[in-house]
Parts: C-alpha cells; structure tokens; sequence
C-alpha cells in the first residue's frame, strides 16, 4: 500500500488533515460523498515484523466498532480489507477531550458529577450492546454537550463474538492505571470491569490523583486486589462523603460489592440524598504481616477475592425497577397487587434496586417554585404514604428510593422519570373501565404505548367497572 | 490463499476472493424428515444462491427414502453434496460403527432401491467453491472420517489443503476454528441465530451443526449461512416435531434412544 498523504483516496474517502497520534497508527481527517459528517480514518502502522496482537486489535476494533451505534459511539464509517488495506473510518466527534480536562483536576464537585454521570450513561448503553470497553480512560473519552463519546474498541469483547484478542495471550491488556482486578487476572468478560475504570477516572477527576498509579509490572498490577487505593477523603477532605461511597463503590475488588450497572451509578450520581454511605468500610490499611503469611500459606486463588462475575447477576432479572403507584385514595386493593407484582419482579434479582414513584396532580403548573404550605404537607403525606406501602418489601434502605413528583399528567412524569433514569421495567396499576377513562385514555395506555422498557401492568381480576 | 507467517501485511499477493454469495450448508440429515422439512422451508425463506450438503444423509433416522430423494432432488437443481460416513456404511456394509449406528444401517440398507444406493455410491468425499473446500469429516483424511473436535483437529484439517476456508459437519455440534498463520487455531462456539465474522488474516474451519441429529443440547435443527459478502456465518436453528420422529423411529423397530437422544439434542 501506499503511503497515506494528504489528498490519497481510499475506497472513496479522502483524506484531508493529518491529525496527531500514537505510535499504533496514523489518524486523518477525512470525507466520503456518501457520508454528509466529517470524518476520521484511522490507519494501523503495520510492520512486517509488528506483534500479531497489533493486527489482532485491529481486527476486534473493527469487528466491535461495525456492530455499535447510538449516541455513545462515533457513527462506523467503513473499513478495508485487513489482508489488503486495513483502516477503520469513523464520524469525527468534536468535543471537550476528558485528557485535556483532566490535566486540570482536581475539578469542581459538580464537573466530576456531570463527567462522570455522563460516561456512565455511555458506558450503560454500550453494555446494553453486548460489549465491554475494557480500555477506558481519558484519552478514550470525549465529552459533547448531550453526552459523552466513547472511542477506540480495540481492546474491547463482544459478548457474542469470538475473544480473538483474549486468545492471544492471558497477560492483562490495557492502560495499568485504570485495569479492573479481574482484567489483570485475564478476565475479559465482566461489564463490570468498565465500571471499575468508572471509578477510578472519578477518582482522578477528584483528587488528581491515579488511585493505583501505574505499575508496569504483573506483581505491581497484582497489588490492586488486595491494597484498597487511599480514600479519596483522605486527599480530599471538601469531598462529599456520598461521593467518595460511589466511587469506592466502583473500585470494589469484590465484584458482589461493586456496582454491576452503570445506570446506576449514573442514578447515583444524580440523586447524592439516595445514596446510603456504608457505615463500614474495609480499612484502607494494607494487611498485616501476618495475614500475609496466612494467605500464602493457605495459597489462595488469586480470583477467589474478585467474587462472582457480575454476568449472572445482569442476565437474572431487571436492574432498576419503577413501581408507579397512585396513593391519592384509602386502603387500595390495586396498590397492593401493584406491590405483590414488584416483589416478584424484586426476587428475581438480589442486587435489584427499586424506585418508588407517586404522583400528586396539580391542575396548573404554579408559577412560584417554592411549594406553599399546603403543598409541602401534602408532599410529605404523600411520602409517608408511599414508604409505608413499599414497607412490607423488606428492601434494605440501598435499594429503594421515594419520589413524589408533581405533575400535570401521571403518564409523562412516569415516561419521563423512567427514561430519564434508565429504568429497565415499569411495573403500574389499571383501573377499570370507565367512561372518563375510554373518553381521556387512561395512565396505563399511554405509559404501555410510549415506554421504552418493559412495563407490567396490573389489574385486580375480576374487578368491577366502575 | 494460504497466507505464510506475517503474511497479512502489504506487498503480499492479494487474495483470491469468493464471488459475493449466501451459501446454506446442511449437513447430517440422518433420515429426519421431520428435521430436513424444517430446515429446507426456513432455508427457502432466505433463498440462498446456493445449497450444500455435507453428507450423512442417512443412517439413524426413519424415512433414508425421504432424504436420498430430497437431496437427490436438490443436486439436480444445483446443490453440492459430499459423502458421509453413513452414507459409505449403507452402501458398503457397516463396520467398526457403533451399535446403534450399525443396527439403524443395517435397516437402512433395507429401505433403499438399487438407485438409492447408486446415487449414494457416486457421492465425492471433498467438493470445492473458490476458496471454499467442504468435506463431511475433515479436510485431512477425510475417508477415515475424524471427529473435528478440538484444536489440533482443526489444525491438522488447515493443513492438509490451501483452502482458507473448510466447511464440515460429523460432530452434530457448531463450531468456528479461527486461525492465524503459525498459531494453535482458536475455537468458538456460534451462538443460534447470531451472525459470526470470519477474519481476512485468518483461516477457518467452520462445523455446522446436524440437521437431524443435533447433539449440542439443542434439540432444533441446525443449518449454516455462509454469506461471503459480509465475510460471516450463522447457525441458524429451527425447531421441528422432534416427537413425530421419534414415533417413527419406534415404529420402524430403531434402537429407543435414538428417539429419545432427538428430543434432548445429545
């Protein structure tokens, strides 16, 4: 092949502007008559004496990146013929590069939420594709005003697709200071791991510092699943206690205790009143001599301390489940199946996470933003009212959350609520028929036509129309 | 092509490449009309360019009358079919098979016309499409019929032809070997209905997976997809009256679990 300039045409895109690189690879601007946005090419540097991994990556970064779309990911273009001519074409994305901000963290509390809510909202959506990143870490991120973009699949595993890249060798893959436990281990399989880079960006972004820094040996990579990073606190002290619960949450070693979605460290990061701070936390402190020496003697499986992959967990059941209940009238046979029906969809899942979401209607949105007197008391009534009928749930207080939302329409805030948390079911109650009802449409109709997850409706059997 | 070591970067020859095409493979039919009926509506539905088959027509199953004449048929409309270990032991003479295998062909034998076992008799061991060798068993030594199970059998099968891909059957189990030059082939086991890539640097072996005899713990019926456009192959699997087979396999006087193993896919 010849070598790339500017004005080459390759497979009918043309190349306009080099742009700067690694080593891996040549970049370019470039244009394609069939694609209206600009893009970017990206051509490996391929010596005949090149480590097979390079081609290898190549090839899973094509073979991932073709089969991904949304808004997470730069739009694939094309790419050549790996035997041939191997480039990989892509929408350029435009934005606010996460290496450059990082060069100036500590951030602001609100930049690491808004960050880092946003990489967790991409990371949920690419999960949701059947794929782990496995390379995250700033240079991978780029941040737009809707979202953030997640770049380079080269390391990546589709959960469907061959491991090429895993086969080739069991040694870790990655940037050192942003590898999960389990990644170091040669585990290429658990979203789960991306949460763990989640963490320690957030990390960084906080306090400036690499939580693990980055070790360029096996051993020094090993020390990860068994020296917890100093707490961010600890460097930090303005950071909020809630904040440093969800990013150590992230780091968990045990995969049981870290966060298996991240919708719901996204959720988190939102709602800082609904996160619960772990009244106990693992000392920080590295083990004693003697448990060293226990441990050796013992010869413990290096994975045993990583716990279960979060895979089973992800497959059991929906992750974040929405009970839409309407408390407005007394005792409620409705809301009671509508709770029953919940536990179900509960069980199904131990690490499940419940909202629950009562809706008091107002006629005319107010213009004044405080509430009055007599609102706020009919807020907290309904508040009361609404853990009171989530009680016989047992939840622990991490897996529920409270909101009385004020709306005009029940439906659009229910819709509205769910998409904007990434709820995977919705779980309503029906009423009977009534002429109101068959002349207005009724909650359940519009939430089941417009919904964009699964949605259980219920409805006592039997029940008299009213 | 067969690419030497490191030979996937510029300056090699460019390769040979298959004309644009969709090819469904079915292989081990064994006598299952039930299976073979399935199978051949789901693959008119996706009207393929081209049908091949990889052998063991028959052999286990109830209606080797049915499967001779169907695949007779789509021989004559184009398609490419090989020889199977069964289809040589009902023409020959059982030998070295197991138990059941030997009783079912013993009836088989009984079932088939003259014609039958002629159009079996002429069936050849490997067939070849550009840059495609299909073989029942292997690609090495096909005529002992190996059980392409593992690495090293994929290994040895890429090294007896210059092939880059070779399709077979014989296992009644899916499978892709993924091969790079110089390097233990990888195994991958394709998900139903899930298009798996096959790589330009790369060789492949891919198994596919029997029409009426699965035994990969999916009872429906298996074919491949191999479309050379878009370089991918899928497994697909179609659910069939595993029942109504198994009721003619008693019916016939065929060994139990020879129905019993269809409603299990082992």
């Amino acid at each position: 092949m010849e070598t790339p300039r500017i004005g080459s045409v390759i497979d009918g895109f043309t190349l306009t502007e080099r742009l700067p690189s690694g080593g891996m690879a040549t970049l370019w601007r470039a244009s394609h008559p069939d694609h209206a946005v600009p893009l970017v090419m990206k051509i490996p540097i391929l010596d005949p004496g090149a480590d097979v991994s390079t081609i290898v990556g190549y090839e899973t970064e094509v073979m991932v990146h073709k089969r991904l779309s949304g808004p997470h990911v730069p739009a694939f273009a094309g790419a050549g013929d790996l035997a041939a001519l191997p480039y990989i074409a892509m929408a350029f994305i435009a934005g606010e590069r996460l290496a450059e901000t990082m060069h100036k963290a500590p951030l602001p509390i609100a930049e690491v939420v808004r960050i880092g809510g946003a990489i967790a909202i991409a990371l949920a959506d690419l999960h949701r594709q059947k794929v782990v990143h496995l390379d995250l870490k700033p240079e991978n991120v780029v941040m737009r005003p809707d979202g953030a973009v997640l770049l380079d699949f080269g390391l990546s595993r589709h959960a469907e697709l061959p491991d090429l890249l895993g086969e080739e060798s069991s040694a870790p893959m990655g940037t050192a200071a942003y590898l999960a436990p389990e990644q170091v281990l040669g585990d290429r399989s658990d979203p789960a791991s991306d949460i763990f880079a989640l963490g320690c960006l957030l990390y960084q972004m906080a306090t400036r510092e690499e939580p693990f820094g980055r070790p360029a040996t096996l051993p020094g990579m090993k020390r990860r699943l068994y020296h917890a990073p100093r707490p961010p606190r600890a460097l930090r002290p303005d950071l909020p206690a809630w904040l440093e619960e969800i990013i150590l949450r992230c780091l968990e070693v045990d995969r049981s205790r870290r966060y298996a979605e991240a919708a719901k460290v996204a959720f988190d990061l939102r709602h800082p009143d609904q996160v619960v701070v772990a009244r106990q936390r693992k000392p920080a402190a590295p083990p004693s001599l003697g448990q060293r020496l226990l441990a050796r003697f013992q010869k413990r499986e290096e994975s045993e301390v990583l716990g279960p992959s979060t895979c089973a967990r992800r497959e059991a059941g929906p992750a974040i489940v929405l009970a839409a209940v309407d408390l407005s009238g007394a005792h409620d046979e409705l809301a009671q199946a509508i709770l029953a029906e919940t536990r179900r969809l509960l069980d199904a899942r131990e690490d499940s996470w419940l909202a629950c979401l009562t809706i008091l209607r107002t006629e005319l949105l107010r213009d004044d933003q405080g509430l009055d007197a007599q609102g706020r008391s009919a807020y907290i009534g309904r508040l009361v009212a609404l853990k009171d009928w989530a009680r016989p749930l047992h939840l622990r207080e991490d897996r529920v959350s409270y909101h009385v939302i004020e709306a005009v329409s029940a439906a659009d805030a229910i819709l509205g609520y769910a998409e904007h948390n990434d709820i995977d079911h919705i779980v309503l109650g029906a009423r009977g028929s009534s002429a109101v009802r068959r002349h207005l449409g009724s909650v359940s109709t519009k939430v089941v036509a417009e919904a964009r997850c699964s949605v259980s409706v219920v409805r006592i059997k039997g029940g008299a129309t009213s | 092509m067969a690419p030497g070591a490191g030979g996937w970067h510029s300056g090699g020859p460019i390769p040979a490449v298959l004309p644009p095409m969709r090819i469904a493979v079915l292989t081990d039919l064994h006598a299952n009309r039930e299976a073979t009926e399935a199978v051949l509506a789901a693959v008119a539905r996706l009207a393929p360019d081209r049908i091949v088959l990889l052998g063991d027509i028959v052999g286990y199953g109830p209606d080797p009358v049915f499967a001779v004449e169907a695949t007779e048929r789509l021989v004559a409309d184009g398609a490419l079919c090989v020889l199977g270990n069964h289809d040589e032991a009902t023409v020959q003479g059982p030998d070295g098979m197991t138990p059941h295998a030997h009783d079912a062909i013993l009836w088989t034998r009984r079932q088939l016309s003259p014609a039958h076992l002629a159009f079996l008799s002429r069936l050849p061991l490997t067939a070849e499409l550009p840059d495609l060798l299909l073989a029942h068993a292997s690609a090495a030594t096909p005529a002992k019929w190996p059980y392409l199970r593992h690495e090293k059998a994929a290994r040895d099968c890429l090294a007896a032809t210059a092939a880059p891909l070779v399709i077979c059957g014989h296992t009644h189990a899916p499978a892709i070997y993924y091969a790079l030059p110089g390097r233990e082939p990888m195994r991958f086991t394709p998900l139903p209905q899930v298009a798996a890539p096959l790589s330009a640097i790369r060789r492949h072996v891919v198994v596919v997976g029997a029409v009426g005899q699965p035994r990969d713990g999916n009872p429906a019926a298996c074919f491949a997809l191999l479309d050379t456009d878009r370089s991918e192959v899928t497994m697909v699997r179609v659910p069939y009256d595993t029942q109504e087979t198994a009721r003619k396999i008693a019916a016939a006087g065929l060994p139990d679990w020879l129905g019993l193993r269809l409603q299990v896919g082992r």
